[in-house]
């Protein structure tokens, strides 16, 4: 139980991208399919913003009295603020889904001009 | 042009023609090819510049920016990817020169957009093999992932669908990687791939890298289409409009082998991924169950597309298979077969191509009498199958005879069986297209009454048949030119540690 609480966001993350890849492959509807793809991405955008937090009041990565001639009088303690860098690589992550997510709407909006349904049984039944 | 500067150009330049030529493309839909062609030729130019300076004076690291790594990004140049710079760049080029007539048959309204898509999917190709950084990476696949899947899908109708599954399976193919890539950056804060080197032999017995280095490997095995994981690949490739499939093909499965060799031994060391890790042979087998079961599967098609599409899925499984059995001769014939068989490839995609072009369908009627009617297509084609079969002197000989002596000297019986079972298999096919191409009367459906008489000869555009003529020769020069290949590029890009 213990291992369970003390790396809750793991598990969390884990549960998550267990759903939406279940989502993407059982699912017949196109749609859902799409919806499993996002939480499986967004599983993996909250698994690297979780690694950056610290425990024991860490705060944003501002560093107050960091210029002029006092700079030199406070060091940077790495323990006192988040690490920044997982949350700017998630920005650039976050993009990529927006845009896949973009794509696929396309896709699923063609797919459904096409043969007028999207549930992927019966569009494969319209292409036999 | 300052030589130091070729890293950057040679992405830089199609990257920015993208949004040149998407202008261009609103006043006049004349000037998109051009501009391909010219940003494309600068990238051909900067990849063989890069590849003689890495030769000459070995691995360049450009800092971009001027920050320094780990901080920075940086693009590493070795021989290995100098070696693939130059065979996506000259596959772009010469697919663009070859699209033209392709392109404004099959998508006569959206020229610009297509070659936009066109030229942004090379440049992320050749950012992916250019990159030191493994985040990096992973956007820069995700850029070649996302115009393939846009110009997979203007294909055919059944190519919106295959392009949705592709969606999907690409997707779960990049998320693996990115968490792979998290794995690694937890433990070791760092994201440039000369940095993990150096970090990592400390922590190779954690776990968290062991998982990290199967997710990053499963998301990599995703995008080359490695059996069990090639689901997507047939469907998506055949529905495609010509000129994708000419591009796509040949370069992405290639370009993921390629990453997938990059973390194996330049992020990870041999040691780690042959000796710490216990799973090298059932990684080989899977490659004998994918070249034996792509085999089996070309084998019942009746669609010349879709059957080209499975070969493909067999050729990922021989240099899957040489990479993992671990010794330079296997190794060699592996990195050499990303050239030949990004070349193979390309030549019978080509073809398809034409025949598309021709006579508007890629089923075995379709080919009926082309031995006629289009000769020096057919004969380009001819010279691809033998490369295809390992015929000597093309090239794909070569390169299969270094995956055997591997499989020879590792023991690993199996997997040269499955290599000659291939290659059997491959001469079944393709005489059956021969037999079909040269014997059966070709099939018009508004000819009567001239049944004696042969068939004019109906050749397509020249534009076309150049590209597919350089292709063909490309595969007798590189076969006869392999051994020096081999002793000045080759040789350098495999890791040291390895027998």
């Amino acid at each position: 139980m213990e291992f369970i609480v003390a790396k809750y966001n793991y598990w969390i993350v884990i549960v998550l991208l267990m759903i939406g890849l279940y989502a993407m492959i059982a699912k017949n509807n196109l749609i859902k399919k799409l919806i499993g793809m996002c939480i499986f991405q967004t599983a993996v955008i909250l698994f690297y913003v979780s690694t950056a937090a610290k425990s024991g009041g860490a705060t944003i990565p501002i560093i107050a009295h960091g210029h002029g001639h006092e700079a030199a009088a406070h060091a940077v303690h790495a323990i006192d603020y988040v690490n920044p860098l997982p949350h700017v690589l998630m920005l650039t992550a976050i993009v990529v889904a927006v845009s896949t997510t973009g794509v696929a709407l396309a896709l699923i909006m063609r797919i459904y001009k096409r043969y007028g349904t999207v549930e992927e049984d019966e569009i494969l039944e319209q292409i036999k | 042009m300052s030589s130091a500067q070729f890293p950057i150009l040679l992405v830089a330049v199609p990257l920015l023609s993208a949004f040149i030529l998407n202008i261009a493309g609103w006043f006049n839909k004349k000037y998109c090819l051009p501009i391909v062609i010219v940003a494309l030729v600068g990238s051909v130019y900067a990849s063989f510049g890069t590849l003689f300076t890495v030769l000459e004076e070995g691995t360049i690291r450009y800092r971009l920016g001027a920050w320094l790594p780990p901080f920075g990004i940086e693009y590493v140049v070795d021989h290995l990817n100098g070696l693939v710079l130059c065979i996506v760049s000259s596959v772009g080029l010469i697919t663009a020169i070859y699209s033209k007539r392709s392109v404004e048959q099959e998508l006569p309204e959206k020229v610009p957009q297509f070659y936009t898509l066109y030229i942004l999917l090379v440049t992320g190709l050749l950012g992916i093999t250019v990159t030191g950084d493994a985040f990096n990476l992973y956007v820069l696949l995700e850029i070649a992932a996302l115009t393939a899947y846009a110009l997979l899908a203007v294909g055919e109708d059944r190519a919106v669908l295959s392009s949705f599954h592709y969606v999907i399976m690409g997707t779960i193919g990049a998320c693996f990687y990115l968490l792979g890539v998290g794995f690694l950056y937890i433990k070791t804060g760092s994201l440039n791939m000369i940095d993990l080197h150096g970090l990592l032999p400390e922590l190779f017995g954690s776990n968290v890298i062991v998982v990290g280095f199967a997710m990053i490997m499963i998301g990599v095995w995703v995008k080359m289409a490695f059996f069990p994981l090639h689901g997507w690949l047939p469907n998506a490739y055949t529905y495609a409009p010509s000129a994708t499939s000419c591009l796509v093909a040949p370069l992405m499965t290639k370009v993921s082998v390629y990453v997938m060799i990059r973390i194996m031994f330049s992020v990870f060391s041999p040691e780690f991924t042959f000796e710490v890790l216990a799973f090298r042979h059932i990684i080989v087998w899977l490659a004998v169950a994918a070249i034996i079961a792509g085999s089996l599967l070309a084998l019942v098609q009746t669609d010349f597309k879709k059957m080209l599409t499975y070969v493909v899925v067999a050729e990922v499984g021989y240099m899957a298979g040489g990479v993992w059995l671990a010794n330079t001769a296997a190794i060699t014939g592996a990195i050499l077969h990303i050239l030949n068989d990004a070349l193979m490839t390309l030549c019978l995609f080509m073809t398809a191509g034409i025949i598309v072009y021709k006579t508007k369908g890629h089923q075995f009627e379709h080919l009926k009498g082309l031995y006629r009617t289009m000769p020096f297509t057919m004969t380009a084609f001819t010279v691809g199958v033998l490369s295809m079969m390992g015929v000597p002197p093309t090239c794909g000989f070569f390169s299969k005879w270094y995956l055997i002596l591997g499989a020879i000297r590792a023991e690993h019986w199996v997997f040269m069986g499955a290599l000659l079972f291939s290659s059997l298999v491959n001469a079944v096919l393709f005489f059956r297209i021969i037999e079909i191409a040269f014997f059966e009367p070709f099939t018009d459906h508004h000819a009567h009454g001239h049944d004696h008489q042969p068939e004019p000869i109906d050749e397509a555009p020249l534009s076309m048949v150049v590209p597919l003529w350089i292709v063909a020769a490309a595969l007798v020069i590189v076969g006869m030119y392999t051994s020096g290949i081999v002793t000045k590029v080759i040789q350098f890009a495999i890791p040291e540690g390895i027998v």
